[in-house]
C-alpha cells in the first residue's frame, strides 16, 4: 500500500505521527454460546468490566460528568438490573440476548417516563447495555486504544475520548464529524490534533499501520513513505521549539511588533478549566460559559450553587475583570426541560436571550447569583444572541429589579455592568444603538450568520469562514461602534485562537481577544509577530 | 415517642414508618437515588420506600428499583423500616430528604 493522502478540516491544531487504531462502530458477532451456567458466568464478568472501567473513567472526568458515571457504576453494581437477563439465561437464552433484551426493557421505562428528566437517563442505559455487550463480545475498543494512538474511524464519542491519555502524543483523524463537536472542543482543550470530514476511509480489511496527521493544515497522511516521515518529523521538531519559545511568553503581556498592547482574556466552559492555571498569563477572563451548569441530571440550578461557582472565578482571577455569559441554551446546546423540543430550525430559534427573557423563573434566578457573586471580584455580565436594543433593555429592567429586592433584604450585592455578545448580524450592523456596557463579538455565530453556513455541516464548513471580508466588516463596525461610545470591545469566538487571523483581527481595530487557555501561548507569540 | 418507638423496634422489630415530601428540584433522579441506596445500604434493617403509606413498596437498598419509582418533585415519599437499626435509619433517611439530598 502506497502513501495516502486526505484533506479534511482542522478540528484541533498540532502534528501528530503514531500507529493507527481503528474505531470500529458496529459490535463483533460472538463467536460460541455456551452452557447457560457460562453463559451468566460471561455477562456477570462482563458487567463487572463495564463497572471497573466506569469507575477507572471518574477518575478523569468531574462535576456532572462523575455524577453520571457515579449513577451508571450504581446501576450496573446492582444484582436487579440484570435479573430478568439471568432468568432469561436459565432459560438457555444466549447471554448477549438475553441483556440486550432486559436492558431494553429497562430502557423503555425511561423513555416512558413523564418527566424529562428520567427521560433524558435513558441514554446513561444505553451506555451501559452497550458497554457490556461490547465486553460480551470481546471488542474492547476503548482498552485497545493508547494514548500515542492515531485514532482514526467514522466519529468517536465523548466516552471514547475522556477514556484515552492525549497527553501521550495521539491524535485523531474522522471520515466524518465536525469541528464544533463536543469532541473537537474538548480535543482543543486537551491539546490533541484532530482532522474530521476526510470522507470515506480508503481501505478494505487490513488499515495502515502509520499516520502523520497536520490538525493545522487539516490533512493526514497514511502509510508515509521514510522521506515524507522525516520531513514531517523535521516540522514537529521546528513547531515544538515555537511552542516552548510561546510557553516562556505566557506569563508577559502581548505586545505587538510595533508596540501595541493586546489584551488577552480566557475563555472557560467551568471552574475547573482554571485548575493549575496561574492567572498572571491573562488580563482577565473573557467568557464564562454556564451552560455546564445546567446541563445533565441535577435539574436547574439554585442560586447559591451558581454563586458559589461564579465566586470561585472571580476569586481566580483575583481583581482582573471577569465576564460571565448568561445561560447561551438552544440552537446545538439543548437542556432537557428548559429549551424547546423539535424546534424546525433551533439556531434560528428561541435560543440565548430569547429563551432567558421567556424563563424568567429560571433568568432571574441567575441575575439574583450574579448580582451576589458581585462582590467578590470585578464581575461584567454579558448576554447572548441579542438581535434588537429592547432585548437588552428588558434584561436591564430585570437586573434591577433582582438587585434592588436583593439590597433591600440587605443582601450582600453589587450591580454588574450589563453587555451584549455580537453574534447576529443586525447587532453587528446597529451596534451603536444598543445601551450595551460592552461589546463581546461571538466569531462562531457572527460567521455562520453571515454566511449562511452551519459549522456543523462538513459539505459547508469551507464557507464558513472567520476571515471572510463580510465578517470582518462587521467585525470592524462593532469596534466602530464601541470606540464612538466609549465602550470596551472583544472577541471570544475561535477566531481569535486562528493565528493565521490575528493580524487581520487586529487590523479591525481590536485590542482584546479572548481565547482556551491552551491557546494563550500561541497567540501571544503570534501578536508578538504582527505590526500595523 | 422516638424512646418508645426504638424500644419496642429493639425487641421486636416491628416495622416503623414516616414520611417527607420530594424538596429537590426534579424528584427522586439519578443522583438523590443514588445517594439514598449508598445511605441504606449502611444499615442492616430492611428499608422500602413507595409513593402512597399502603405501597406498593419498593427496596430502598436498589438504585434500579428506586430508579424505577420515578418519583417526582413534590412527591410525598413515605419510608417503612424494620431491623435493629430501624430508628436510626428512618432518621437518616428522612434528614436526607429533608436536606434536598445536599442539592442546592
Amino acid at each position: 500500500m502506497g502513501e495516502i493522502h486526505l484533506t479534511g478540516h482542522p478540528a484541533s491544531p498540532g502534528l501528530a505521527i503514531g500507529p493507527v487504531a481503528v474505531l470500529t462502530s458496529e459490535v463483533a458477532s460472538r463467536a460460541e454460546q455456551g452452557d447457560p451456567a457460562q453463559e451468566a458466568a460471561a455477562l456477570k464478568a462482563a458487567i463487572e468490566g463495564a463497572a471497573s472501567e466506569l469507575a477507572d473513567l471518574i477518575a478523569t472526568v468531574h462535576g456532572e460528568a462523575a455524577e453520571i458515571l457515579e449513577f451508571q457504576v450504581a446501576m450496573l453494581g446492582d444484582e436487579a438490573l440484570a435479573e430478568g437477563a439471568y432468568e432469561a439465561i436459565a432459560g438457555g437464552t444466549a447471554a448477549d440476548e438475553a441483556w440486550r433484551v432486559a436492558l431494553d426493557v429497562e430502557i423503555a421505562g425511561y423513555r416512558a417516563a413523564d418527566e424529562e428528566y428520567f427521560r433524558a437517563r435513558a441514554a446513561d442505559l444505553v451506555d451501559i447495555r452497550d458497554r457490556v455487550l461490547a465486553g460480551l463480545n470481546g471488542s474492547n475498543t476503548i482498552a485497545n486504544i493508547s494514548g500515542d494512538s492515531v485514532v482514526t474511524g467514522d466519529d468517536i464519542s465523548p466516552s471514547t475520548f475522556l477514556a484515552v491519555d492525549w497527553t501521550r502524543g495521539g491524535a485523531i483523524a474522522l471520515a466524518s464529524g465536525s469541528p464544533s463537536s463536543h469532541v473537537a472542543m474538548l480535543a482543543r482543550s486537551r491539546g490533541a490534533p484532530m482532522v474530521v470530514g476526510l470522507g470515506p476511509l480508503p481501505w478494505n480489511g487490513q488499515p495502515p499501520s502509520l499516520a502523520l496527521v497536520d490538525g493545522d493544515a487539516g490533512t493526514v497522511i497514511f502509510n508515509p513513505m521514510p522521506e515524507t516521515r522525516r520531513l514531517f518529523e523535521q516540522r514537529m521538531a521546528a513547531a515544538n521549539a515555537a511552542q516552548i519559545a510561546a510557553d516562556a511568553g505566557r506569563l508577559k503581556p502581548a505586545v505587538t511588533a510595533d508596540g501595541r498592547r493586546i489584551a488577552v482574556l480566557l475563555n472557560v466552559a467551568a471552574p475547573e478549566d482554571l485548575a493549575g492555571l496561574d492567572p498572571a498569563i491573562c488580563d482577565g477572563i473573557g467568557l464564562v460559559r454556564t451552560e455546564f451548569l445546567f446541563e445533565g441530571s441535577r435539574g436547574l440550578p439554585g442560586e447559591d450553587a451558581q454563586c458559589a461557582v461564579y465566586r470561585r472565578i472571580l476569586e481566580w482571577a483575583a481583581g482582573r475583570p471577569v465576564t460571565i455569559r448568561t445561560l447561551d441554551a438552544g440552537g446545538d446546546k439543548p437542556i432537557p426541560g428548559v429549551t424547546d423540543d423539535g424546534e424546525r430550525n433551533p439556531f434560528l430559534g428561541r435560543r440565548g436571550i430569547r429563551l432567558s427573557l421567556s424563563r424568567p423563573e429560571v433568568f432571574r434566578v441567575q441575575l439574583r447569583a450574579l448580582c451576589r457573586a458581585a462582590v467578590h471580584g470585578t464581575l461584567k455580565v454579558m448576554l447572548p444572541m441579542i438581535a434588537i436594543p429592547s432585548e437588552l433593555d428588558r434584561a436591564n429592567v430585570m437586573l434591577d429589579e433582582e438587585f434592588a429586592a436583593l439590597k433591600a433584604a440587605g443582601t450582600d450585592c453589587a450591580r454588574p455592568p450589563l453587555g451584549i455578545m455580537v453574534e447576529v448580524p443586525s447587532a453587528a450592523l446597529c451596534a451603536e444603538d444598543f445601551g450595551a456596557a460592552f461589546y463581546s463579538i461571538g466569531s462562531n455565530d457572527l460567521t455562520q450568520y453571515t454566511m449562511a453556513a452551519a459549522r456543523d455541516i462538513g459539505a459547508v464548513a469551507d464557507l464558513n469562514d472567520a476571515g471572510h471580508p463580510a465578517v470582518l466588516a462587521l467585525i470592524a463596525r462593532t469596534v466602530e461602534a464601541g470606540r464612538k461610545r466609549g465602550v470596551e470591545v472583544s472577541l471570544c469566538g475561535d477566531a481569535a485562537a486562528d493565528t493565521r487571523l490575528t493580524k487581520v483581527l487586529l487590523a479591525t481595530g481590536l485590542t482584546t481577544l479572548s481565547v482556551s487557555p491552551i491557546a494563550v501561548a500561541r497567540l501571544k507569540a503570534a501578536i508578538a509577530g504582527v505590526s500595523a | 415517642m422516638h424512646d418508645v418507638n426504638a424500644n419496642r423496634a429493639a425487641q421486636t422489630f416491628a416495622p416503623l414508618t414516616a414520611s417527607a415530601v420530594l424538596v429537590n428540584p426534579v424528584g427522586l433522579h439519578a443522583r438523590p437515588s443514588v445517594k439514598l441506596t449508598q445511605l441504606a445500604k449502611g444499615f442492616t434493617a430492611k428499608i422500602e420506600i413507595a409513593l402512597a403509606a399502603e405501597g406498593p413498596w419498593t427496596d430502598a437498598k436498589s438504585p434500579v428499583k428506586v430508579m424505577r419509582v420515578k418519583a417526582p418533585q413534590g412527591a410525598t415519599l413515605h419510608f417503612r423500616v424494620n431491623g435493629p437499626d430501624g430508628e436510626a435509619a428512618l432518621a437518616a433517611m428522612l434528614a436526607l430528604v429533608h436536606d434536598g439530598f445536599g442539592e442546592a
